[in-house]
C-alpha cells in the first residue's frame, strides 16, 4: 500500500487541521462557522472512505456482485451533513442577531466593548 | 401495551409535541402541552425505574430490527436513574417557569417551549439509547436546542454566550463522531453491548486508544470538566431563568452519564484505564475543578454565574468519584450526579425568582433582600446548605459518599482537599447569607415583594427533596449503587 493509496486519509488530516484551526484562530465569527464547517465536513470524508472496500461496487442487489461497499457509513453520515446543516444555520442565525445586537461580528471589536465585563446590568 | 414498549415514548412524547407545540398560539396552550408531555414523560420514567430495578434490563428494539442491525433503547438501572432526575426536573421546572417566561420571553412562547421540549427529548434520548451513533444525534439535537435557548436570553450577551457555547459545544460533537467513527472502522457495529463483546478480542490497537480519547475529550467538553468549562458560565448566566436551572440541573449530568458508558460499559474499564492515564488525569482535572471553580465563584458579582462557577466545581466532585474506579466511587459519582441535579436546580430556580421580583441577579441587589423576601432567600440558603454537604442535606451524602470511597481506594490526602474545596463553597454561600440578611436594605433600593406561591412552591419542592435525600436515602444511595453496579456489569 503506497502513501498515495491512503490519499483520502491524508486530505481528512489536511482538512481537519484546517478547520480546526480556522475555528481558533478567526475571530470573524462567519469565519469559525466556516473553519466548523471544514472540521466536520473532514470526519465525513473519514466515515465515507471507511466505508469503501477494494474492488467492490456499489451496494444495489443484482446479478453477478458479490463484493460491494459498506452502506452504512454513507447512511450515518447522510444524518450527520443535516446535524452539520442544522449546527451552520443556527449559527449563523445567532452571527445575524450578534450583527443587530452589537454593529459587529468580530471578537476583537466585541472585546472592545468588553462584554465579559460586568458593567452592563441585566436588563 | 407492556413497560418494553412503553419506555420509549419518554423520549418520543417530548420529540412528537415539540413540533405540535410550536404551532400552538398564544401563551397558555404552549406552555399546557408542554407541561404535559414532561409530566406524562416523568411517569414513563417513573415506571420503567420501578420495571428497571425489578426486572433488570429492558431493550426495545426499534422497528423491530434485532439489535445490533437496529437501533435499541438498552435501559439499566443506570440510565433508569439519570432518566428519572431529568424528567423530574423537566416537569418541576416547566410547572415553575410560566411566571418568568412571561417576563423573560414575552414574544413567540410557543417556539421557545418547542425548543425546551427538543432539550428535554434529546437528552432523554441520549440517556436511554443503546447504540452510539443515535448518542452523538440526541446530543446534536438537546444541544442545537440548547444554543437557541441560551440565545433567547434578556441581555444582549446571551447571544455571544451561545455562539461560543455553540463553537465549543460542536467541536465537543465531533470530537465525539472522530471516536465514533474509530469504533466502527474497528469492530462494523454500533451497538453498545455488542461493541462491549467485540472490542476485548481487538486487544491492544493504537485504533481504539485514539478513539477512546477523542471521545473522552470531546465529552469532557460537554459535560464542561475544567479546564474546558469556558463556554458554561456566560451560557448558565445570561440564558433565560428556566432554561439556566434546567440545563444548570440536567444537560452537564447527561455529559458525565454518556462519558461513563462509555468507559465503563462500551470499554471494560480495566482497558480504560490501562489504555489512557484516565484515573490520573481525571484525579488532576477533578482538583483543579474543585479549587478554580470554588475560587471564581468566591469572586463573582452575578448570583447566576457564582452559581455557574459552582457548577464548575461540582463537576470536579462526580469526576473525582469517577477517577478511582471502583464500584463506591462510581457510585458516590451517581449520588452526586442526581443530588447535585436537585441542589443547582434549587439554586437555579431561587435566582431566577429573585430576578422575577427585583430584576436583577447581581450580589449588590441582594442586600437586604432576606428580610423583604424572606421564603425566597430562605430558599437560597438552605439549598447553600445543601450545596456546602451539612447534614441532614442531599449534598452531605454525596460528600459522605465521595469521603469514604476516597478512604477505600486508599487516597487519603483527598479527603483534605475535599473538605477543602467545601470550605470555600461555605464562603461564598455564607456571603450570599451576610448580604441577604445581615447587611440593610440601601433607602434608594427599588420596592420589591415576596414571590407568589406558584414560583415559590417549585422551589420548596426542590429545597425540602435535598432535605428529604439527605434522611431518606434509600431512593438515592440505592438507585446510585444500582447505577454503578449496572455500568460495572456486576447487577442485573
Amino acid at each position: 500500500m503506497s502513501a498515495l493509496s491512503l490519499f483520502n486519509y491524508w486530505a481528512v488530516i489536511g482538512l481537519m487541521m484546517l478547520g480546526y484551526y480556522c475555528v481558533i484562530v478567526r475571530g470573524n465569527m462567519i469565519k469559525k462557522i466556516i473553519g466548523l464547517g471544514i472540521f466536520q465536513t473532514s470526519v465525513f470524508i473519514l466515515f465515507i472512505s471507511a466505508g469503501k472496500v477494494l474492488g467492490g461496487s456499489t451496494p444495489i442487489l443484482r446479478e453477478g456482485v458479490s463484493v460491494y461497499s459498506n452502506p452504512l457509513p454513507h447512511v450515518l453520515i447522510l444524518t450527520a451533513i443535516v446535524v452539520g446543516v442544522a449546527t451552520t444555520a443556527v449559527g449563523l442565525a445567532i452571527a445575524v442577531r450578534v450583527q443587530e445586537a452589537f454593529g459587529s461580528i468580530n471578537d476583537d471589536d466585541l472585546d472592545r466593548l468588553g462584554y465579559d465585563s460586568q458593567d452592563e446590568d441585566a436588563a | 401495551m407492556n413497560l418494553t414498549e412503553l419506555m420509549p415514548f419518554s423520549v418520543l412524547i417530548p420529540l412528537i409535541a415539540a413540533p405540535l407545540v410550536a404551532l400552538l398560539p398564544g401563551r397558555v396552550a404552549p406552555w399546557l402541552v408542554a407541561s404535559a408531555s414532561a409530566i406524562s414523560a416523568l411517569a414513563i420514567a417513573v415506571a420503567t425505574w420501578i420495571g428497571v430495578s425489578q426486572a433488570g434490563v429492558l431493550r426495545y428494539a426499534f422497528g423491530n430490527w434485532p439489535p445490533p442491525i437496529g437501533i435499541e433503547y438498552r435501559v439499566d438501572a443506570a440510565n433508569a436513574f439519570v432518566a428519572l432526575l431529568i424528567t423530574a426536573m423537566a416537569a418541576i421546572m416547566l410547572i415553575w417557569g410560566r411566571i418568568t417566561v412571561n417576563r423573560e420571553v414575552p414574544e413567540r412562547q410557543g417556539a421557545f417551549y418547542a425548543l425546551f421540549l427538543l432539550a428535554v427529548a434529546g437528552l432523554l434520548g441520549i440517556t436511554l439509547t443503546g447504540d452510539i451513533f443515535n448518542v452523538f444525534v440526541f446530543l446534536e439535537i438537546s444541544s442545537l436546542a440548547t444554543y437557541a435557548l441560551i440565545a433567547h436570553g434578556g441581555d444582549r450577551r446571551a447571544l455571544l454566550a451561545a455562539f461560543r457555547y455553540l463553537i465549543m459545544g460542536t467541536v465537543g460533537a465531533t470530537f465525539l463522531l472522530i471516536g465514533i467513527g474509530f469504533l466502527y472502522i474497528m469492530t462494523g457495529t454500533l451497538n453498545m453491548v455488542d461493541l462491549a463483546e467485540r472490542l476485548p478480542a481487538i486487544g491492544e490497537s493504537r485504533a481504539l486508544q485514539v478513539g477512546l480519547a477523542f471521545i473522552v475529550v470531546g465529552l469532557a467538553l460537554k459535560l464542561a470538566l475544567f479546564p474546558l468549562h469556558l463556554w458554561l458560565p456566560n451560557a448558565y448566566t445570561y440564558a433565560p431563568s428556566l432554561v439556566s436551572a434546567f440545563i444548570a440541573a440536567t444537560a452537564t449530568k447527561v455529559a458525565l452519564y454518556v462519558m461513563l458508558r462509555f468507559i465503563f460499559t462500551v470499554f471494560a474499564p480495566e482497558y480504560s484505564f490501562s489504555a489512557l492515564p484516565l484515573a490520573m488525569a481525571f484525579t488532576v482535572l477533578a482538583i483543579g475543578a474543585m479549587f478554580a471553580g470554588s475560587w471564581l465563584a468566591l469572586l463573582q458579582d452575578n448570583l447566576k454565574r457564582l452559581l455557574a462557577y459552582s457548577s464548575v466545581a461540582q463537576v470536579g466532585y462526580m469526576v473525582l468519584g469517577v477517577s478511582f474506579g471502583t464500584v463506591l466511587g462510581l457510585s458516590a459519582s451517581f449520588l452526586h450526579l442526581f443530588n447535585h441535579g436537585l441542589m443547582k436546580g434549587a439554586l437555579f430556580v431561587a435566582a431566577g425568582i429573585i430576578f422575577h421580583q427585583t430584576g436583577s441577579v447581581r450580589l449588590d441587589s441582594l442586600r437586604g433582600l432576606g428580610r423583604v423576601m424572606p421564603w425566597t432567600l430562605t430558599g437560597l440558603a438552605l439549598a447553600g446548605l445543601s450545596l456546602i454537604g451539612i447534614p441532614p442535606t442531599a449534598g452531605f451524602i454525596s460528600k459522605w459518599y465521595l469521603i469514604s470511597a476516597a478512604i477505600d481506594a486508599q487516597q487519603t490526602w483527598l479527603v483534605v482537599l475535599i473538605l477543602l474545596s467545601s470550605l470555600m463553597a461555605l464562603a461564598y454561600i455564607a456571603r450570599l447569607v451576610e448580604l441577604a440578611w445581615m447587611q440593610p436594605r440601601p433607602a434608594d433600593a427599588p420596592q420589591v415583594s415576596e414571590a407568589p406561591i406558584g414560583l415559590l412552591a417549585p422551589l420548596w419542592l426542590l429545597v425540602l427533596a435535598n432535605f428529604y435525600f439527605g434522611i431518606d436515602t434509600r431512593l438515592t444511595v440505592g438507585g446510585a449503587t444500582a447505577a454503578a453496579e449496572a455500568l460495572l456489569g456486576m447487577g442485573g
